[in-house]
């Protein structure tokens, strides 16, 4: 349970937003180009890090945008948002 | 067994004050090397040092555990045992580990208090009713034992139960499995690391992997907090912390780690004598022997290793709880924590060995795991001594992430574990 500073609507409660998942997956450009295990990788494997995770929420009780968010699993605090389509921020790694 | 646990050693030992209990298992430092190495010490790993040792004579095992021995999801979880999957393979699977339960305490010598007091399954609204009643069918062809229940049958076994028409969600019957129950969940892994340390698992807490060495495409050994361990068989049992130890190995695996939910309450006169589970409001309560309410509530939907959970899920778990069991309303809630566990895309488990020779993993159990604990074990077990799964975890490969072939337990088969 932790607040998270949308970078629509400021700071609300976590159980206002829905996450989803890990960030920068990029959908494949060819898809019928892929092998079985290259479409495993994008659809199913996932870094699922305890640490620092760069990852995607949507504001769905809010203005319903989706943005991103870089945040400590292992203590949820967050340490950066930043908007869809911005390069995440180097100095996390 | 050394110290066999019978009435005869009850009496000798309260002769002489209880003071000359032997050490239940041992406590050694780690050898330089071993024929196999379990990583977690919880109920899965433990019966999977327990087998491996038993059944196919491995013997100079160890299993290491980060902090104590099920102080992880083993203790954390609400106990409940069943096995009313859908689909054949989980049929499978589950009840060869409910049969491996209905044996446990005299297998082990050690009272894992195993109460076949039944579980039921709520439905709520038309589609539970026509999905449970497939289930019951499915069960049935796989020879698990399943009734369908009505309203009125519902109410009948279990009496405090609101089945009022007018409730927000209405109680449409329910299923039953009545080889279904508990167990104590302590008291599973406390027998399963006596029984290995009796045939020679060391069994070393307080030891963390920090790494996994490798040559090529095999493992050679773990960098632990204690030094580097020589092995050339790695079985990782970590559940929730599975995919930092994958990472360790440079692997990643199909699972999200989120934080899951339990409370109990303060302890009362026996008033529910069954576990009732209800997917539709993601509520399930049972009673423990002390008379606490054993309550489970869902995950949260973000991955988090903290062990919490977020207030908001026990709130909406508790307005169920409410609505269906008005009598509770004045109960006060003793404690509540949260253990981290890993989620399969499939809600199903993966036993499975790697494309790193050596490396095998069972992990992905998600919210459902104590109930496999002797079969996972025995299953696990069985995949690391053959280099080849047995043919009732052959489903659950980790290639079938790659194949298609899932065997998705989301939704269809009462989820809420």
């Amino acid at each position: 349970m932790f607040l998270i500073n949308c970078p629509f609507c400021g700071e609300r409660d976590q159980s206002e937003f829905s996450s989803g998942g890990e960030a920068h997956i990029v959908r494949p450009k060819q898809p019928t180009e892929l092998s079985d295990d290259e479409w495993a990788e994008y659809l199913f494997m996932r870094k699922n890090i305890k640490g620092i995770q760069f990852e995607r929420w949507n504001h769905v009780h809010g203005c319903r945008k989706w943005f991103n968010v870089v945040r400590d699993t292992s203590n949820d605090k967050i340490l950066s948002v930043y908007k869809m389509g911005e390069k995440p921020p180097v100095n996390y790694k | 067994m050394k110290n066999k646990y019978s009435v005869f050693s009850l009496i000798k030992n309260a002769l002489s004050q209880h003071e000359n209990w032997q050490q239940a298992w041992g406590n050694p430092e780690p050898k330089k090397e071993y024929d196999a190495i379990i990583v977690g010490g919880g109920g899965h790993g433990l019966a999977t040092a327990y087998y491996l040792a038993k059944k196919h004579n491995l013997k100079n095992i160890a299993v290491l555990e980060k902090g104590w021995i099920g102080g992880g999801n083993t203790g954390r979880n609400t106990t409940i045992i069943r096995s009313n999957y859908l689909w054949d393979a989980s049929a499978g699977l589950y009840d060869h580990a409910l049969k491996l339960w209905e044996n446990l305490s005299q297998e082990l010598n050690y009272n894992v208090m195993f109460s076949q007091r039944g579980v039921m399954n709520l439905a709520h609204n038309l589609q539970d009713v026509r999905d449970l009643k497939r289930r019951t069918h499915a069960n049935r062809l796989n020879g698990i034992d399943a009734v369908w229940l009505n309203t009125e049958e519902v109410k009948k076994f279990c009496p405090i139960i609101n089945t009022s028409p007018d409730i927000r969600y209405p109680v449409l019957g329910g299923t039953l499995q009545r080889r279904a129950g508990t167990a104590r969940h302590d008291a599973v892994a406390w027998g399963y690391a006596r029984g290995a340390s009796d045939m020679g698992v060391d069994i070393i807490q307080n030891c963390e992997v920090k790494g996994i060495k490798r040559n090529g495409d095999r493992v050679e050994g773990l960098e632990t907090t204690k030094g580097f361990i020589k092995t050339n068989k790695i079985g990782v049992v970590a559940a929730g912390h599975s995919s930092v130890i994958a990472n360790m190995a440079g692997l990643k695996l199909p699972l999200e780690s989120k934080p899951l939910q339990a409370l109990v309450s303060e302890p009362v006169k026996p008033i529910i004598d069954t576990v009732v589970m209800s997917n539709a409001v993601h509520a399930y309560v049972s009673q423990s022997d002390k008379g606490e309410l054993v309550i489970g509530a869902g995950t949260d939907s973000y991955v988090s290793y903290t062990q919490r959970g977020s207030h908001n899920i026990v709130e909406e778990t508790l307005k169920a709880i409410l609505e269906l069991y008005p009598i509770f309303s004045r109960m006060k809630m003793l404690r509540q924590w949260g253990g981290i566990v890993d989620i399969c895309p499939d809600a199903s488990p993966i036993i499975s060995k790697t494309n790193i020779k050596g490396l095998y993993f069972n992990c992905g159990w998600g919210t459902g795991g104590f109930k496999a604990t002797p079969g996972s074990g025995d299953l696990f077990a069985h995949t690391i001594a053959n280099d080849e799964p047995h043919k009732l975890n052959a489903a659950f490969n980790l290639n079938r992430f790659v194949s298609g072939d899932l065997v998705d337990e989301h939704g269809a088969a009462a989820v809420a574990h």
